[in-house]
């Protein structure tokens, strides 16, 4: 409780100061830091801009939490842009070779982008089993490599120019692969699907026999060694899963939104945004949820912001910084905690040693 | 000892550019070795060369840079802004300025306050990408030619040359004889290619390029020949004996964050100043990956970066400057393998037989069967070689001992 407390202050304050840092950077180049926050405060509380704050949210949830099975085992899972957007092709291509009834045809295309975000995050976990690659390296590869094979499959097999314009997609999916609208237009069911997994992951990585397995090789590799977890099924399973979760990054847009894949329809960049929701979130669910609304909530202000002379691009920076400052703001406070702890615990010892 | 490892490279050399030649008769695809090809390859080998370099002073001290891509986007940006504002040559020096700032914020994150350094790397990527998008907006924006996503083009470029009685470049006025050129033009066996290479090499030549190849052997020697080289290498392969001998670990990662940053702003600065005229949204295009990369494949040294960076950027420039003769090269690996082959086969190592048997069947078969490459397959070319020789060669790269392990100075180890 204590711990915790104290993470939720440190991060609180890293805000502040992340913040701060960004009102100076305002004021530098010619702009009123007041103005712009406030401007930012009033659109981004309206009701409207708030369903706008859920559904940027949503993706970003998967993203985090993907990078962060990642995180909870000490790896570092950087290709979670390559894996949800060869996903997304491979789900959205799919989807149209079969006819489902409406549930299990959303179910069936979830599953699909599962297994190739799993299949894909495999190649690095693979590298890394047989042939001791580096995760980072093989990760960064491998994004780049899925950025072309996916252009080279759309291009040469999977494009439909049937609907005409310059926009092409794959075949739009059927009515009954089409997640339903929580709000119409505004928010789709994809984001209790991500409150969903968000709360699998408190389960399986928190709170079951197999997550103590994955944190603790993640803590301790040789401990956990020596306890019997054997490392590379463990670094297979994690990057799998990491895979699996990176795999619904696109799907608010596929089944939600776009119906298809198409080059241009589909955003990218998720893959990194989750880094930095997981590194403010800390890993842990609920950490995660709140700093993705907070990144969603300052990416739905970027529009409105435009309109009034500030460079949206503001926005992206004050979350970059905010990043930053949490991880450095993080660091130095988890140094001092576990200084203190021992400070505590030698002072104990000492006290003892007189006693006795 | 040594003269006989050049001699070996020698005849290597020697035998690579008869096969090339073979295959360029052959085919009749005179844009292999073509002075159009290499001049272009030798622009697009420039900056990931200077992203490999920028790499290898990162890691060799011990920092792992995954930032060099956005240390790259700050050259591109304040490169441009200088060239705009003051000319080419001040535009040069403000890339490296942007970059160094990178390198900074890298520094004080991961050597003052010790955060990850991976997680560093990726921050300043998102923050150059979005920040330079910031000052588009401020400063470019409603600029003539400017806008959110581009500079205003620049002035003038920076001076080329050719170098005189080679390749046609002027002595005082006077127009001398285009050796090479005429050598080039000649379409002999090994002496038309070597006549093209060096033609390429040597023409319309960019003094940004004479000083980016420059910085190879500059940094090999600071590198392995200066005491602050080796106390800088040190600082990567062991800081806790390094620190035991008094060597202050902190300011050197200081120095090779810098120099990396430096380098990486640089490397930014050639792609709007040099190889175009202004700045552009995602002009970077992963460039500094490529550059990790090559670092890798170039096993964490100067020479080997450079073959690496000369490798993609050939794989680049002929795809830009003859697309279809890309098949050709097909046929020169399968050359190449077959060669190999042999001298597995001569040494009785099986393992080397397998590999260089299977390539040379799958290039062959690549080249009766494909007609043209699909361009995004190319793409991912220079990531490809890297993880094949990760995970192929995994054991012979020399990484150095301790970069990406964080440091603390004065504490118990």
């Amino acid at each position: 409780m204590r711990k915790s407390l104290n993470t939720l202050g440190s991060s609180v304050s890293a805000i502040i100061l992340a913040l701060s840092i960004c009102a100076v950077l305002l004021l530098v180049t010619g702009k009123d830091p007041f103005a712009a926050y406030s401007k930012i405060l009033e659109t981004g509380l309206t009701g409207e801009k708030l369903l706008e704050m859920l559904k940027r949210a949503t993706p970003l949830i998967f993203s985090a939490i993907a990078v962060a099975i990642g995180f909870k085992m000490n790896l570092f899972n950087i290709g979670v842009e390559g894996q949800y957007l060869f996903a997304a092709l491979v789900a959205a291509e799919m989807a149209t070779h079969v006819s489902l009834p409406r549930p299990l045809h959303i179910l069936f295309i979830l599953v699909v982008a599962m297994v190739a975000g799993a299949a894909w995050a495999s190649i690095a976990a693979f590298l890394k089993i047989a042939r001791g690659v580096n995760e980072v390296i093989s990760t960064i590869m491998l994004n780049y490599i899925a950025l072309s094979f996916i252009q080279w499959l759309f291009e040469s097999f999977f494009r439909d120019d049937s609907d005409g314009g310059l926009n092409v997609k794959t075949t739009k999916i059927a009515p009954s692969g089409r997640m339903p609208d929580l709000v119409h237009d505004r928010l789709n069911g994809m984001f209790i699907v991500a409150l969903v997994v968000a709360f699998l992951y408190w389960i399986v990585v928190f709170r079951s026999r197999f997550g103590f397995r994955l944190r603790a090789s993640g803590l301790n590799p040789i401990a956990a060694r020596t306890a019997g977890i054997p490392a590379n099924r463990m670094v297979l399973i994690a990057l799998m899963l990491s895979g699996a979760v990176a795999g619904l990054i696109a799907m608010p847009a596929v089944i939600g939104d776009v119906y298809g894949y198409g080059p241009s329809a589909i955003a990218t960049q998720f893959g990194f945004a989750g880094i930095s929701v997981a590194l403010l979130g800390r890993n842990h669910p609920v950490g995660i949820v709140g700093a993705a609304l907070l990144f969603g909530f300052l990416d739905s202000t970027s529009a409105v912001l435009q309109l009034s002379g500030i460079p949206s691009s503001i926005v992206k920076v004050i979350q970059a910084i905010i990043v930053l400052v949490v991880v450095i703001v993080n660091e130095a406070s988890s140094r001092r905690y576990n200084r203190r702890t021992a400070e505590r615990a030698a002072a104990d010892l000492k006290s003892q040693e007189v006693q006795s | 000892m040594t003269q006989s490892k050049n001699f070996r490279l020698f005849a290597a050399l020697i035998a690579a550019l008869a096969i090339i030649s073979t295959v360029r008769l052959w085919t009749s695809q005179d844009a292999l070795t073509s002075s159009d090809t290499i001049g272009t390859a030798l622009r697009l080998t420039v900056p990931i060369l200077l992203a490999g370099m920028a790499g290898l002073w990162a890691e060799r001290c011990g920092v792992l840079n995954i930032g060099i891509e956005g240390m790259m986007i700050f050259g591109t940006w304040f490169g441009a802004w200088g060239a705009w504002q003051f000319g080419p040559w001040a535009g040069l020096l403000f890339a490296i300025l942007g970059g160094v700032f990178g390198g900074l914020v890298h520094a004080v994150a991961t050597v003052r306050f010790n955060i990850d350094q991976v997680i560093s790397g990726v921050v300043i990527n998102l923050f150059a990408f979005f920040g330079v998008r910031y000052l588009s907006e401020l400063v470019y924006v409603g600029k003539q030619g400017g806008g959110i996503s581009q500079s205003p083009p620049q002035k003038w470029a920076l001076p080329r040359f050719n170098l005189p009685i080679l390749s046609g470049g002027e002595i005082a006025g006077w127009k001398s004889p285009d050796f090479l050129g005429w050598l080039e033009l000649q379409r002999w066996f090994i002496l038309g290619d070597l006549g093209g290479i060096s033609r390429g090499l040597t023409h319309n030549l960019s003094w940004a390029t004479v000083i980016a190849v420059l910085v190879v052997p500059a940094s090999a020697w600071v590198l392995w020949r200066t005491r602050f080289g080796l106390r800088l290498r040190s600082s990567g392969e062991s800081p806790v004996a390094a620190e035991s001998l008094g060597v202050k670990v902190n300011h050197l990662r200081y120095y090779g964050l810098l120099i990396s940053g430096g380098l990486a702003g640089l490397a930014g600065g050639t792609l709007s100043i040099v190889a175009s005229s202004y700045y552009r949204q995602g002009q970077t295009a992963g460039r500094g990956f490529i550059g990790l990369a090559t670092m890798i494949f170039g096993n964490w040294r100067p020479s080997g970066i450079l073959i690496g960076a000369m490798l993609f950027g050939y794989a680049e420039g002929i795809k830009l400057v003859a697309s279809d003769s890309i098949t050709a090269l097909f046929l020169f690996i399968a050359a190449i393998s077959g060669v190999f082959f042999v001298v597995a086969v001569i040494r009785r190592k099986r393992v080397q037989i397998a590999v260089a048997l299977s390539a040379f069947l799958l290039s062959a078969i690549a080249y009766r069967t494909v007609d043209t490459v699909p361009e995004s397959l190319t793409q991912a070319l220079p990531y490809l070689v890297t993880l094949i020789v990760l995970a192929t060669a995994n054991q012979r790269l020399r990484p150095p001992a301790m970069a990406g392990v964080p440091f603390r100075p004065g504490e118990p180890h």
